[in-house]
């Protein structure tokens, strides 16, 4: 049951032929068999999952049948849960523990889901293997030597490895994306604004939003369901009509019209990732849609700017993290100043610590201009590429990544690390929605393929990734690695 | 050599909100510690800001009360600092994009002339909380109650020319937020704050001198010392050939000297950026037509009223109109009394005297607009006196009671019965031959003498006029 997706574990669900109960301790049970050499989860939280999942069965006996009702599920540690260790994968925040939750928590909980614990991340979602986290590196299922992606590595491995039904993650140049790509699951960062950012520790405000990671695309529009919707506490949020993104799954593809960037096919693209795209794009001909390629002309613009926004809004956002309310603070300060310097050398990795200096360089008086300024510029740009690209086009696709995972301490260059993002970094610019989902596997490592939409239009991603996911198998496919490792058949 | 001053004055006024610039929390002053912080006043991580609306509307009234251009798209800026009272490490501001644009106001000096003085811009942003040095044995404590409150920062054009106009400025401001109703502006509670920018300039020279910035001072009287003492600091420096610093200085009101404050530090560089967790504040046309319609009668028009439906000196007006609460206390006395020349001088000079004497708002007054109108009354239907007047208005003060009711228990109702005034007035003929003789050979003003004696012998309390009739004719 535990490999099921969500979809069919509701169905056994509401059936009765298992209760939530039994799967909850089932997850449990496989964490604790697996965590100790994935190391996907930082918390777990056994004690309140079961009785989270006593209650879902409890509810259910009383009639009060929803989609998630008693599905397990997993937090990425940057959501603020109420009572539970919040760490934002870092040591500032090793010892906090937030007072009220995050709305995407507090959505799921009204869903009735069981939350079995919070996984590992890259500190402060800075990062694209989960090696910066102060909780130690996560493993890849499909090769432990191998990174999981990032930075929501965590929550990549743990679906991948059925330690949960499901994970939220949380995506500002890739970190849903890559990681999903690298687990072989699939992984929707959706617009910004559709999601609530109340209660998510920020990296980089108007990048940042959250999303589901799971093992399907209708899995993913169940969570959707859950996740969206205007949120009065972040002003970001945006008021669409509730959808249900389940409702056009089905839809078939005669006639959706797929552009394919010449830029995301460019030098630099390993050859085994590119044939696995093109035979996917083969497939989706034979459902009946049309390829069309095209321009993305500013994208080899996106990391730059990328790396001068994200970084300027993360110098900010994590000035908050001081020593004097709340996380890490140094021991015996002798003086304010003192305070900070120690509390901050200390509490920070190296990888936050190398973007807070980028960030507070790139907003220097006299550098403004000529980095922020800049860089605001070239994100408009990227966004009326992706303007001009749709009025042609439904869907755009190309790789997630160009290669597959990569193996741990591979890239101690910051700079090799940043462009992992290469293919993804721009969606967050524009603010549009895009996922990653299984469409290949080489040496012995899963492929992913990003489709992206038009604002807002999730529901057409949804429909395209789940129509592939209707006629190939690569999303069913497990690394055998981890199930030997379970002792499962 | 000769000098001129040039000042610039940065005032932050706390709008009088009923919660925070951008979370739920209570604003109210004088709460204990940290008991009106929430999680986002705390900087916990993932909280986010939530525009108050209301803020905006203050500062838009404050707008187009003062003329000023309104921003149809104000943006919100991050300035960032690390400071133990500013928990997310900056504060959020408007830098580019101030809702409040150039407008100006009207101010009259002492010798009665009129100055208009820019006002540059004004702009909402968030205070800070308190830090409190004292009571922890080597720790600071932290107070984020104040931390989050909405400010609007009004920043004027440097077209002030000395300390006596800065006052003046200052005081029209805090009368037309006060009309406006949008803050306390209560100086010495902090919920108005001045900072003030002084240079000085070769006189005739264009050129703007380097400037100094005094922070924080918290009454008008100190605004004007400090300036005194600044301009002569810096005249002395200059005249011995030196050069002026631009720094941050702080007033020493005991010492009345300016001391620099962070001549050691190097200059911040704040960072500023947009906001990215607010959206640009947009509002169109009508927005603002409708916060103009809403407007209440501005000092300056009520001021023309004044003088117009009530015949009031232009100085009289000025006085009345300088305070909201005084002048609606004024109307309420006019329209009571139907006396308004009458009423003006009891509210300008005793009211005020006697609040000033015991440093009392006009709310506090221990005698309300409608018993002063029945004590005018009184004047005017010859119930008592207008010397008796200020007798009973002495008692009024700490009797609460009815006026008519003080007048009749102290005895104090003017005499107008004629029998009774016909026995003093006999009386006083017979204890003044000399004087009767000398009226009596042509003296005509010997009589104001005659009714002094009649009016000392009834404490005050008989008819003047009664009196005067009557000696004639037994005279």
């Amino acid at each position: 049951m535990i490999n099921c997706t969500v979809a069919e574990t509701s169905a056994a669900l509401a059936a009765g032929d298992i209760s939530s109960v039994e799967i909850t301790q089932a997850y449990l049970d496989r964490i604790a068999t697996l965590n100790g050499e994935l190391n996907a989860f930082i918390t777990v939280c056994e004690n309140s999952a079961l009785l989270q999942a006593k209650a879902a069965d409890d509810a259910r006996a009383n009639g009060n049948d929803r989609p998630l009702l008693g599905i397990p599920l997993a937090h990425k540690d940057i959501f603020c849960t109420k009572d539970i260790l919040t760490t934002c994968g870092s040591r500032m925040l090793h010892n906090f523990v937030s007072p009220y939750n995050a709305t995407v928590v507090e959505r799921f909980i009204d869903a009735g889901t069981v939350l079995l614990g919070k996984t590992n991340m890259d500190e402060f979602a800075m990062g694209s293997s989960n090696e910066t986290s102060f909780f130690g590196d996560v493993k890849n299922p499909w090769n432990t030597e191998c990174v999981p992606g990032g930075s929501s590595g965590g929550s990549a491995a743990a679906v991948a490895a059925d330690l949960c039904a499901m994970a939220t993650g949380t995506d500002t140049g890739g970190s849903i994306r890559q990681p999903a790509a690298f687990c072989g699951v699939t992984g929707l960062k959706p617009s910004y604004g559709r999601v609530s950012r109340w209660g998510m520790i920020a990296f980089a405000s108007s990048l940042d939003q959250a999303g589901p990671i799971t093992k399907s695309a209708e899995d993913a529009a169940l969570m959707l369901n859950v996740m969206s919707g205007l949120d009065k506490k972040d002003s970001t949020s945006i008021d669409r009509p509730i959808e249900d993104f389940t409702a056009t799954l089905n839809q078939p593809l005669k006639g959706l019209r797929i552009g394919v960037p010449k830029q995301h096919f460019a030098d630099g693209l390993s050859m085994e990732v590119e044939q696995a795209i093109r035979n996917a794009l083969a497939e989706y001909e034979k459902l009946g849609a049309t390829i069309k390629e095209m321009d993305l002309t500013n994208s080899h613009l996106s990391v730059s700017a990328y790396y001068v926004v994200a970084p300027a809004e993360a110098s900010a956002n994590l000035s908050r993290f001081d020593g004097v309310r709340y996380g890490h603070r140094c021991e015996d300060p002798t003086d304010l100043e003192d305070m900070y310097k120690r509390t901050r050398s200390e509490g920070f990795g190296e990888e936050v610590k190398r973007r807070i200096m980028i960030g507070t360089y790139a907003l220097s008086a006299g550098y403004y201009d000529a980095y922020y300024r800049k860089a605001q510029k070239i994100r408009r740009l990227i966004k009326d590429d992706f303007d001009r690209a749709f009025e042609e086009v439904d869907v755009i696709i190309g790789p997630t990544s160009p290669h597959t995972a990569f193996k741990l301490g591979s890239k101690a260059d910051p700079v090799s690390m940043y462009l992992e993002d290469i293919y993804t970094i721009a969606v967050n610019l524009a603010g549009l929605p895009a996922a990653s989902i299984p469409a290949g596997i080489a040496n012995g490592l899963p492929i992913g393929m990003q489709i992206i939409g038009k604002y807002f239009d999730e529901a057409k991603i949804l429909n395209v990734a789940h129509q592939f996911q209707q006629h190939t198998d690569w999303h069913k496919q497990k690394s055998t690695a981890i199930t030997a490792a379970s002792g499962e058949s | 050599m000769e000098w001129e001053t040039v000042i610039g004055l940065e005032v932050h006024v706390s709008l009088s909100t009923k919660s925070k610039l951008f979370s739920g929390s209570s604003t109210e002053f004088g709460a204990p510690p940290n008991t009106q912080a929430s999680i986002f006043d705390c900087a916990l991580p993932g909280t986010l800001p939530a525009f108050n609306e209301e803020a905006l509307r203050m500062a838009v009234r404050f707008g187009v009360a003062i003329g000023a251009e309104i921003g149809k798209r104000s943006v919100f800026d991050r300035k960032n600092y690390f400071y133990p009272d500013l928990p997310k490490g900056y504060q959020v501001t408007q830098l580019d994009f101030p809702t409040v644009g150039k407008g100006s106001l009207t101010v009259t000096l002492a010798d009665g002339s009129e100055k208009v003085i820019g006002v540059t811009r004004a702009h909402i942003e968030e205070n800070a909380g308190k830090s409190l040095h004292e009571e922890f044995s080597g720790m600071s404590g932290i107070d984020l109650n104040r931390a989050g409150e909405p400010l609007l920062e009004i920043v004027s054009e440097p077209e002030i020319t000395c300390a006596e106009e800065a006052v003046a400025y200052l005081k029209k401001l805090h009368t037309i937020i006060r009309y406006l109703d949008i803050s306390d502006a209560i100086m010495a509670q902090g919920s108005m704050r001045c900072d003030v920018n002084v240079s000085i300039r070769p006189k005739g020279t264009t050129e703007l001198g380097t400037r100094a910035e005094i922070k924080n001072i918290n009454s008008f009287r100190f605004v004007e010392k400090a300036i005194h003492s600044e301009v002569a600091r810096q005249q002395e420096i200059l005249e011995d050939g030196g050069r002026i610093i631009q720094e941050t200085r702080r007033y020493n009101a005991d010492k009345d000297v300016t001391t620099s404050m962070r001549s050691k530090e190097v200059a911040n560089d704040y960072r500023y950026f947009p906001e990215p967790d607010l959206l640009p504040v947009v509002i169109d046309d009508e927005y603002v037509a409708a916060v103009k319609a809403q407007l209440p009668e501005l000092p300056d028009a009520r001021k023309a009223r004044f003088i117009n439906d009530y015949s009031l000196s232009n100085y009289d007006a000025g006085v009345l109109v300088s305070n909201r609460e005084l002048a609606e206390y004024f109307e309420i006395v006019a329209s009571s009394s139907g006396d308004p020349k009458l009423a003006a001088n009891w509210v300008s000079q005793d009211l005020l005297g006697l609040l000033n004497k015991n440093n009392l708002e006009i709310a506090d007054s221990p005698i309300q607009a409608e018993r002063l109108a029945t004590l005018i009354t009184r004047i005017k239907d010859n119930t008592i006196s207008g010397k008796i007047a200020k007798t009973v208005f002495e008692a009024m003060i700490a009797d609460p009671s009815d006026v008519d009711a003080i007048i009749e228990a102290k005895g104090l109702k003017q005499v107008t019965d004629s029998g009774e005034i016909e026995k003093l007035v006999l009386e006083v003929i017979e204890n003044n031959p000399a004087q009767v003789q000398q009226y009596k050979d042509g003296k005509e003003q010997v009589i104001g003498f005659l009714v002094g004696q009649c009016m000392q012998l009834s404490k005050g309390k008989a008819n003047p006029a009664q009196v005067n009739e009557l000696l004639r004719e037994k005279m």
